[in-house]
Order: structure tokens, then sequence, then C-alpha cells
């Protein structure tokens, strides 16, 4: 069973992501019996006979909109976000709004290109897994989690800014 | 200036780290190269035809006398004794070796200095007035929200991954000295009427291949909500950015496909999500930063200084010098000092580590330990009493570093060009070296007056060549290297893109290219209008004209003369 990182530990992952083949469409694929992570469309076309399962998850290509869950996130145990590359960041803007706007609460999977040095910002994010690229060391990625012990500015993890948080002192007038 | 503090030192520290063990993973093939790009990319390590290239982040161009020698220090130790002062304020070392860049860092980490996200997708460093604290048309002085602003996009989480690089730039004074309208976002500090303070906020201005001026989408943003309206600004660009073509993924693309007020209507939607939230600047927080830029023990006294007037009716060289390179400071008795780094026959904007080390001698002696880096690549001390003036003058002329032609013809902003870097279509060193040559007369070049003439050597535009009164852009045709012209270009408070005149030229045809532009000038010139107002007068037509009268004699005969 493959690994993955969760809540800062590596874990054997029990669920199945679902990616549409060549010839597969949203309406027609099949969603297998056990826990399936589909792509967001093929939530979006198989609503009716998903949605009372309990052990649908879904997840978000890095062109999609998180706003098309709004109202129906807390009915995924799980929500991953893709990363088709690492360059392509709109996943953080996508997880911190799955967080902050529309409220979601529970596991928040980075998927894809992912690898030790965007985790730090990604948990930052709010992301809380993390399916790291099989072909490098999960637990050498995990170190990527604690590059920083302080950071200057609020995201998902730390709500206030640290001028809100710490007492930076006041420079002396004349040094 | 700022100091870190606890927290500061602790950030610097751990990206020192996390970079040296970086490197370390490369080094060991843990990391491919490409996955290894986008991480030096963000702490300003590029690799160029050469060698690697590090630049260093100098924050709105501000820095000590320490961090100065610090820089000479890497200069000697690390390259062959020189570096290259940046557009954006920075500091770039042409000839590094990857394995030594962690040591660099921690050796910049000791005196407050790093090179986090001085390249790569992400918000680079912040730029301003070159003049901030000083200039007597100053209205706020922007530094402390430069400085708050480079806290918050340090590592900012959600937006490291942009969909190209992002630049941010202040003004604070009467006149743009910062060049705002060619940023991502231009922040001018601007008061209400009720005198409180807040933000004209320009969106969507930048160089490259798509010249565009930014838009102002709010007239004015109070101070207070800085942070969480360019939260805002960010996120909209982060989701919606153009990322399937490199060459329109800028913000500029975005506002002008869906124009700046539908822009502007998505940032004001994202930001009621965040808006008085915890990102909201506090009083304490302004004027904790604030306190680092209270201004430094000026003396009292007399706005002249006999013996300096005397000196100056005297010596020629001296009262050029003044004329061109020493500016009205604030504070009476004082004055502000340009250092060129514009001498004939050498590259634009490079010093060496002697220069370095005896530039931050000058700092200590004569302005308080400090100086500032300028946009156009020189160096400022902001604080030089006018009864100094005489003897700084007379050491930075023995050091090579008071040509008297700050805002004249010689003062050529230049990016590194083909001989360095690696995107280049063409050399624009060896162009900026040929011009300064033939105009190197002091005389003729008072006599034009004001000009600004930039050189990039290709079309990323690090050489300001949109916004030059005379712009000269590198372009690759069939493996050679031609240059395209363009005059009309302008910055500040009435920015303008330059526009082309007509078919490129060989590098050997530029200096009478130059010189017909300028022939033209003085021609039509009217009493003292400088450059800029003339071509505006009178349009493109006559300069093209002129220019292309008659066939200029090519050295070589590679390649056919493309206006002919």
């Amino acid at each position: 069973m493959r690994e993955i990182i969760k809540d800062k530990a590596v874990i054997a992952d029990d669920w199945t992501l679902l990616q549409l083949a060549e010839g597969d469409t949203p309406e027609t694929v099949a969603v297998l019996a056990g826990k399936v992570i589909v792509p967001l469309k093929v939530w979006q076309a198989q609503q009716a006979a998903l949605q009372g399962r309990g052990d649908i998850g879904v997840w978000i290509a890095s062109d999609e909109r998180p706003e098309a869950l709004k109202g129906e996130v807390q009915n995924f145990p799980v929500i991953a976000v893709d990363f088709p590359k690492f360059s392509d960041g709109r996943g953080y803007s996508i997880a911190y709004n799955l967080r902050a706007r529309l409220g979601y609460t529970g596991e928040l999977r980075a998927i894809g290109d992912v690898l030790r040095d965007q985790l730090f910002y990604m948990q930052r994010v709010g992301f809380n897994a993390f399916a790291t690229r099989p072909d490098r060391n999960i637990h050498d990625a995990l170190k990527g989690l604690t590059d920083f012990s302080e950071a200057y500015q609020a995201s998902w993890d730390q709500k206030a800014p640290l001028f809100r948080r710490t007492n930076r002192e006041e420079k002396a007038l004349q040094e | 200036m700022y100091r870190y503090d606890q927290y500061d030192h602790q950030i610097v520290k751990e990206r020192a780290a996390q970079y040296r063990d970086q490197v370390r993973r490369r080094l060991s093939d843990e990391l491919t190269e490409d996955e290894f790009r986008p991480l030096r990319l963000q702490n300003g390590l590029y690799l160029q035809r050469h060698a690697y290239m590090l630049r260093i982040a100098v924050p709105y161009g501000l820095l000590s006398s320490t961090q100065m020698r610090t820089f000479a220090q890497i200069a000697r130790k690390y390259d062959r004794g020189y570096g290259h002062f940046t557009t954006r304020q920075n500091i770039q070392y042409n000839w590094i070796e990857l394995e030594q860049t962690p040591d660099i860092l921690d050796l910049l980490a000791s005196v407050e200095m790093h090179a986090i996200q001085t390249s790569g997708n992400c918000i680079r460093n912040i730029t301003s007035d070159e003049y901030c604290g000083v200039a007597a048309d100053e209205i706020i002085d922007p530094r402390p929200y430069a400085e708050i602003m480079r806290q918050w996009s340090t590592f900012h989480p959600e937006f490291a991954y942009l969909p190209r690089k992002f630049k941010m730039a202040y003004n604070g004074a009467a006149e743009d000295r910062a060049a705002i309208a060619v940023h991502d976002i231009g922040y001018t500090v601007v008061k209400d009427a009720q005198g409180e303070i807040g933000f004209k906020v320009m969106v969507g201005g930048g160089m490259g291949r798509t010249p565009i001026l930014g838009s102002v989408i709010r007239d004015f943003l109070p101070w207070q909500h800085m942070l969480t309206y360019t939260e805002a600004i960010m996120r909209v660009y982060n989701q919606y950015g153009r990322r399937d073509n490199m060459y329109k993924a800028r913000i500029k693309i975005l506002v002008k496909a869906i124009g700046a007020e539908e822009f502007a209507r998505q940032v004001e939607e994202e930001w009621a999500d965040i808006k008085d939230g915890p990102s909201t600047l506090t009083v304490e927080e302004f004027k904790r930063v604030a306190a680092y830029f209270t201004p430094p023990a000026y003396e009292t006294l007399p706005a002249a200084d006999a013996r300096f007037e005397q000196l100056k009716a005297e010596n020629k060289g001296f009262a050029n010098w003044l004329n061109r390179n020493v500016r009205p400071h604030k504070v009476p008795g004082y004055a502000i000092v340009t250092l060129s780094l514009k001498k004939t026959g050498v590259p634009p904007g490079d010093a060496t580590a002697e220069q370095m080390d005896f530039v931050a001698d000058l700092a200590d002696c004569y302005s308080f330990n400090e100086l500032r880096v300028t946009h156009e690549q020189n160096l400022v001390l902001a604080d030089v009493k006018q009864a100094d003036l005489f003897a700084l003058w007379e050491q930075a002329k023995a050091n090579g570093l008071a040509t008297p032609n700050i805002g004249l013809l010689t003062d050529i902003i230049c990016c590194p060009g083909g001989d360095f870097c690696s995107l280049a279509n063409a050399k624009s060193i060896p162009i900026a070296e040929a011009i300064a040559e033939r105009f190197d007369n002091l005389d003729f070049q008072h006599d034009i007056g004001d000009i600004e003439l930039n050189i990039s050597g290709c079309i990323n535009a690090c050489g300001h060549h949109h916004v030059g009164n005379i712009g000269i852009l590198g372009v690759d045709k069939d493996g050679a290297e031609w240059y395209q012209v363009s005059i009309g270009g302008a910055q500040g408070n009435e920015s303008s893109i330059g526009k082309i005149i007509g078919p490129s030229f060989s590098a050997h045809q530029m200096p009478v290219v130059i010189e017909r532009l300028l022939e033209v000038y003085v021609r039509e010139r009217i009493e003292d209008e400088r450059f800029i107002e003339t071509t505006r007068r009178i349009g493109v037509a006559p300069f093209k004209e002129h220019v292309y009268a008659t066939p200029i004699k090519a050295k070589h005969n590679a390649g056919e003369d493309a206006y002919a």
C-alpha cells in the first residue's frame, strides 16, 4: 500500500485515486467500490449515484475552481488538489480558499508533482496531507515540513501575522 | 535603516540552512537539475553563459557601509573582483561557483542580507526612490511601508509559484523616481483631504515583450489595508493569470485582457473577505518599523557655506560635478551626492571590490554609514554636508566615481546582455561602451543635457529600453545581432513607451544612429527644451527621416543593411 504524509507522519494510504484514462468520460467511468478520490468532473457527473456512499473523496485540477463545491465541502472525508507540475502555484490559492472561504475542515491532500521543498508552503496554506512523488523517499520529504520555525505573514496555519503574535521589540531610537 | 531583530535573523538563517541542504542534494543528484532550478532561482542563482550568476537583494536600494564591504569581500573571494549593480537596485555577481553559494549566503546573513526571491516567479525585491527621506519634494517617506511589504512578501506561502515574476515599487514624492508605472504594482503614498495617509494603487505596468503602463485601480487605499488589499490582488493574479505562455503570464496581460475596471472589481470582491482581518496593519507595527527610518543626527548648518561657494566658483570641474551629480537636500547645509558608475570604458553599473570598499569609507566619513543603489545603476550618498563636498569630490574623482554625467547621454542604463546573460539576443555592454566613447566629450554632453539612453540585450527589457528617451533593443536576426531603436520613452510622472523608428541596425552603426538622432534634436530644439520634450513636440518622423536619409557604412559586410 502506498504511503502518504498526513498530520506530520508517514502513514499507509487506503484511498485510491481515480484518473480519467483516454476514452473515459466523467459520465461513464466506473467508480469502483471502496475509498476512491474521484475527479471533480466525475463527482459532478455522477453525484446522484455517489453522494450516498460516504467513501468518496474528490480531487480538483489546478485549472478548476474550488467554489464548484460550495456548500458541500463538508461531505467529503478528503479533498485533494492536483499540482500538475512543481511550478504551477494555483493549488496554493485553491487550498487556501477551500479552508478559509469554503470552511473545509477535513483532510486536504496535495497530489501530483509534490516534493519535499514545497511542503512547508503547502502546509501553511491548509494542506495536512501530502502524496509525495513515489520516486522519492517520503521520510526524507517529511523534513520539508520543518524548514522554518517562524513566518512573517498570516496564512491558514497561522491566522495572525508575526506582528500580532509577538512583541517585536521597538528599536532603541539611538543606537 | 531597518535592522534585523531575532525573527528576521532566524528566518534568514533557516533559509541559508535550507538552501545549503538543497545544494547538497543537487550535488549528490538527489535533486535533478529540473527540480533544483526553481529552488535556486527563488534564491537568485541563474545559470548564465559562462557560470552561475548570483543576485543579492538590496531592499529598496538601501544598504550600510558594512554591507557594502561584504559585497567587496564577496567580489574578491568568490567572484572576479567586481560586481554589477542592477536596475532593480540589487547587486549581481557573474562568476559564481554553485558549491560556494551556501557560504556566500551565510556571509550575507551575518550582515542582515540574503538573496531570497531575487529571481523566480515570485514577489521580487521591493524597489523605491533612491532619495527616500532626503528629497525636498518628498511627501511621505515610503520606506517603512516598503519594509513591511518586504517582510510580508518574504516566503509568502501562497504566492511563491505565481504565473510569472512580480515586481512592486513605492514612491512617496511629488516626482516619481521609482518608475512605478512600469511595475506589476506601483504604490504612491498619498494623503487624502483629511490628511490621512494611504496609497494610490497602480497595477499591471511592465516592460518586456508587451510594454504597458500600469492602471490605477484604487485612488486611495488607507495604509492599514496595504497588506490585505495586496493579498487580494495576488490571489486574483495567482488564480487567473495565464500559465500557458510565459510571454503572456505577467499581471499586465490579465489586467489588459479583462480591463482595469473588471480587475479592480475582482480584487474588491476578493478583498471583502479579508478586509479588516488579522493582516490589517496596526499603528504599533507601523511605528516599530518607522522608528528605523527616523532622520539621522543632522547638524544645524547654514544653508550656504562660503568656502564651498568659493570653490565652486573657482573650479569648473567641481562646478560641473555639482551641477550634474549633486542634488538639493531637505535639510539646510546638506546635499545628496550621486557617485557615477558610468565612467566611459567601464560597463554601466559595474564596481570593483576596491571601489566598493572605497564608497563604504565615504559613507562612514560623510554620510552616516549608509548608501543607496539607484535603478539607474549608480550609487548615492544621501546625507553629505555641503562643506564636505569638495573633499568628497576629489576622493571620488581619484577612484573613478565622479564622472559628472548623471542624467546625461553617457549615464546609460544597460543590462549585462549577451556577454553574460543566456537570455540575451545581443550584446549590450559593447554598444554602451561604443556610444560612451563616441560622446565622451563632456561639453557636448552638457549641451545635449538631460537624456536617458537605455539598452536591453533582449525583449525582457532589463535595461528598461521602453522607457528610455532613446531605447536600444538587441534583436536576433538569422543568428546575427541587430539593434532596434526607439525614441520618446520616459519614466517618472509623465511615463511613456518609446516608439520604434524603423528597421534595425548593426552594432557598428549604432554610434552614428545616436549621433543622427542628436543632430535632429539640436536642429529642432527650442530654447531649453530637453530631448524628450522635442521628441514629444515633433514626433518620430523627423528623426526617422534623418537617421535613414543616407546609408550608414557598416564596418563589416556581414548581413544586408536593413534600412537600404
